[in-house]
C-alpha cells in the first residue's frame, strides 16, 4: 500500500513521493547542521573526555577527570571555585535579563504610542549600538565611568569610591554594560508584541475594577508573553556564555563562565577541561530554559 | 429593588475635544434609574466618545457627570460603579468562561462563596451552564456576547453601558438579542445605556432615544415622539425612510407644489420642510375630502410584507406601502392626514 494514490494541496501524488521531495527540500538545512553543529557538538562530547598533554596537547585518553575538576574535585580536596563560577554566570545572566525586561516595558510602550512616522526613529535609536562592535561600544563605558565624568565623581561625591578613581571594574560596571548591550534584544521583540496589543482588554480590565497590576497581570502580560519569551531567551542565552564585558568592566577578579571557557581555550591551553566547562554551561542553559517555560506556562495559567 | 439602582446620571456642560476636532459640542442630558436609554446617531458623532466618558475611559475636556449626588468625573474606570459591554467583547482570551465571568469580584476581592453564587446566578441568568468551562475563542459571536453580558452584570452595576452591542452579529440573531436585551433589562430594572447606529434596535430596546450629530444631542424622547415627532431633517430621516415635502406657511395649514394641507400643529417658520412617513399615506380609490393628492405609480417594490410604492404626486417623488399591487403608470389618490403631518423645525 505504500505507493497509494493521494491527494495533496491538489496534486496527485504518493506518501513515498511526497516524502522524498520533502527530503530533498531538506538536504540543504540539515547537511549544513549536521557539518556545522551536530559533527562539531559530538566532537566537542569527545574532547571533553579527552586527556591534556603536559604541553596543552589533546591526548585521546578516555577520563572523567574534566568533569570531576568542574564539579571542585581535585588533587587537594573539594572546591567550589568553578561551581561558583558557573552559579555567577546564571546570576549575571538573569539579573541582566530581568532588568531588561523591566526596562523593556517602559520603552516599548513609549515606543509604540509614538505616532507612526516617528515609531521607526526611535526603533532605529534602539537598534543603532549594533552598528557598532560590542567591544568598543564596552570600552566608550570605560569613558563614561572615568574619574573625570559626573557619574565618578557623583560616586565620589557620595563616598562609594576614593577620590580620583574610576567606576570600574565593579559588579555595577559590568550590568551597566551588559544591560547595555543586551536591551535591543528584549526591546526589539516585546515591541513587536506592545505595538499588536488590543487595547480594548486593558480597558476591559480597567472597567473591570482591576487595580494598576492586575491590569498589567491580567491584560497585557499575556498579550506582550510571544514577544516577552523571545527577548528572555534571546537574552539569558547569550549572557549565559559572555566574557568580552565582564572582562572588560569586570576586571580579572570578576570572572564568569564564558571567561573561563576562553582561557581554556586560549592562556591555559586545555581543551579537553573548556570542552567540559562548556558542555556544563550548555546543561546549565537548557535547564534554566526548561525551569522558565514551566514557571511562564503557570504565570499565564494563573 | 436595592437603593444602589436609584441613581440618576447628569451629563452636564460636556465637552470633548481631541486636537483641534470638537467631538462633543456641550452635552447636557440626564439618564433616570433603571430606564433603558440609547444614544443613536451616525458614526463619528460623538456617542461612543460620551459613552466611554460615563465608564471613566476618557476624560472630559471640560463639564460633569453626575452619579446619584456624586460627581465622578474624575474618578478612574475602575473606581467606578458602572461597567461595560464592549464592542469587541473584550473577553479574555487566556481565562475560562467561569474565570471571565468572576473577573470584576475577583478583582475587588469579594469573598469566594459570594463570587461563586454570584458567578452561578450570572451564568444561569444568560443561559452559559454548558460553556462555563470553555475558553473564549471556543464560542461564536452571540455566545461571546452573553459572556461579556454576564461579566459586568454579576458586579450589580448602577448603569450598564453597552456599545453596539450587536454590530458582531447576523441580522436574524440581532433581532433576538434586540428582545433579549430589553428583557434583560425590564427584569433587572438596572439602567443601561447603550450606543448605536442602527434605529430599529434603538426603537426597540429604548424607554428613550437620544439622537446625536455632530458632538450634540438633537433630539432625546421616547421611540414613539422621535420617530413620529422629528425635531428636524436630520432626526426623521435617520430613525427611517421620511418623505420630506418643501412648503410655505399659510392659514390653518401649509401651501405645496402639490397642494394645500391641513396641519394639526402649525410651524414657527414661514417656508420650510413638512414630512410624513410612508407608511402613513392612505391609499384612496377616490378623492378625500382633506389634504388629497393624486399621483402616479411610477414604480412598485415588493418586499415580502407589503409593496413599496414610489409615486409622482406632480413633480415630488413620494414612497409609500401597500399591500396590493399597482402598475406603473396607475393614477392614485393619497390621504395625508392632517394628524400625521410633521413640520420640521431646522
Amino acid at each position: 500500500m505504500k505507493n497509494k494514490q493521494i491527494l495533496w494541496r491538489g496534486e496527485m501524488t504518493t506518501k513515498a513521493t511526497l516524502f522524498r521531495k520533502g527530503l530533498a527540500f531538506l538536504s540543504g538545512g540539515i547537511s549544513w547542521l549536521l557539518i556545522f553543529l551536530i559533527l562539531p557538538g559530538l566532537l566537542f562530547v569527545g574532547v571533553s573526555f579527552a586527556t591534556r598533554g603536559d604541553h596543552g596537547e589533546l591526548l585521546w585518553k578516555f577520563t572523567i577527570e574534566n568533569y570531576e575538576r568542574l564539579m571542585g574535585f581535585s588533587l587537594f580536596g573539594w572546591t567550589p571555585d568553578y561551581l561558583i563560577i558557573l552559579w555567577r554566570s546564571v546570576e549575571v545572566a538573569f539579573v541582566t535579563t530581568l532588568v531588561s525586561v523591566i526596562l523593556s516595558y517602559p520603552l516599548s510602550f513609549f515606543i509604540a504610542s509614538r505616532p507612526a512616522k516617528s515609531r521607526y526613529v526611535w526603533l532605529t535609536l534602539v537598534i543603532v549600538p549594533f552598528w557598532t562592535n560590542m567591544v568598543i561600544r564596552t570600552y566608550a563605558w570605560f569613558y563614561l565611568l572615568s574619574p573625570e565624568l559626573p557619574l565618578a565623581k557623583l560616586a565620589i561625591a557620595l563616598g562609594f569610591i576614593p577620590e580620583g578613581t574610576p567606576l570600574y571594574p565593579n559588579a555595577i560596571a559590568v550590568y551597566l554594560g551588559m544591560v547595555s548591550v543586551f536591551l535591543p534584544f528584549v526591546t526589539l521583540p516585546l515591541y513587536s508584541s506592545v505595538e499588536k496589543l488590543d487595547w480594548s482588554l486593558v480597558e476591559a480590565a480597567q472597567d473591570l475594577y482591576s487595580s494598576k497590576f492586575r491590569v498589567f497581570r491580567q491584560a497585557i502580560l499575556p498579550q506582550t508573553a510571544p514577544g516577552l519569551s523571545v527577548g528572555i531567551i534571546l537574552t539569558f542565552v547569550p549572557a549565559m556564555g559572555t566574557f568580552v564585558v565582564p572582562d572588560l568592566l569586570g576586571g580579572a577578579k570578576y570572572m564568569l563562565v564564558g571567561n573561563l571557557i576562553q582561557q581554556q581555550f586560549g592562556s591555559s591551553r586545555d581543551w579537553p577541561f573548556g570542552a567540559a566547562v562548556s558542555l556544563g554551561l550548555m546543561i546549565l542553559t537548557m535547564i534554566s530554559l526548561q525551569i522558565y517555560s514551566r514557571k511562564g506556562k503557570e504565570i499565564e495559567i494563573l | 429593588m436595592n437603593s444602589q439602582k436609584e441613581k440618576n446620571l447628569t451629563i452636564k456642560n460636556m465637552v470633548k475635544t481631541f486636537g483641534k476636532v470638537e467631538v462633543l459640542k456641550t452635552v447636557n442630558q440626564e439618564v433616570r434609574a433603571g430606564e433603558f436609554f440609547t444614544l443613536l446617531g451616525p458614526s463619528g458623532c460623538g456617542k461612543t466618545t460620551l459613552l466611554r466618558i460615563i465608564a471613566g475611559l476618557e476624560i472630559p475636556t471640560s463639564g460633569n457627570v453626575i452619579l446619584g449626588t456624586d460627581d465622578i468625573t474624575s474618578l478612574p474606570a475602575n473606581k467606578r460603579h458602572v461597567n461595560m459591554v464592549f464592542q469587541s467583547y473584550a473577553l479574555f482570551p487566556h481565562l475560562s468562561i467561569y474565570e471571565n465571568i468572576a473577573f470584576g469580584l475577583r478583582s475587588r476581592k469579594i469573598n469566594p462563596d459570594d463570587i461563586k453564587r454570584r458567578v452561578e446566578e450570572g451564568i444561569e441568568m444568560l443561559g452559559l451552564g454548558a460553556m462555563r468551562d470553555r475558553m473564549p475563542d471556543q464560542l461564536s459571536g452571540g455566545q461571546k456576547q452573553r459572556v461579556s453580558l454576564a461579566r459586568a452584570l454579576v458586579n450589580e452595576p448602577d448603569i450598564l453601558l453597552l456599545d453596539e452591542p450587536m454590530s458582531a452579529l447576523d441580522a436574524k440573531l440581532r433581532a433576538q438579542v434586540q428582545e433579549d436585551l430589553r428583557r434583560l433589562q425590564r427584569k433587572l430594572g438596572t439602567t443601561f445605556i447603550m450606543v448605536t447606529h442602527d434605529q430599529d434596535e434603538a426603537l426597540v430596546c429604548s424607554d428613550r432615544i437620544a439622537v446625536m450629530n455632530e458632538g450634540q444631542i438633537v433630539q432625546c424622547g421616547t421611540p414613539e415622539e422621535v420617530y413620529d415627532y422629528p425635531c428636524n431633517k436630520f432626526v426623521a430621516e435617520f430613525l427611517g425612510a421620511a418623505n420630506m415635502i418643501k412648503a410655505k406657511r399659510g392659514t390653518g395649514g401649509v401651501e405645496t407644489d402639490i397642494g394645500f394641507f391641513h396641519l394639526d400643529k402649525m410651524p414657527d417658520w414661514s417656508e420650510g420642510l413638512i414630512t410624513i412617513r410612508p407608511e402613513w399615506i392612505k391609499i384612496r380609490e377616490t378623492e378625500p375630502e382633506q389634504n388629497g393628492v393624486l399621483a402616479t405609480v411610477e414604480d412598485s417594490v415588493y418586499r415580502g410584507t407589503n409593496y413599496d410604492l414610489f409615486l409622482k404626486p406632480g413633480n415630488l417623488r413620494v414612497r409609500t406601502s401597500a399591500y396590493k399591487h399597482f402598475r406603473t403608470g396607475d393614477k392614485i389618490w393619497l390621504e395625508l392626514t392632517a394628524a400625521d403631518l410633521v413640520a420640521l423645525g431646522e
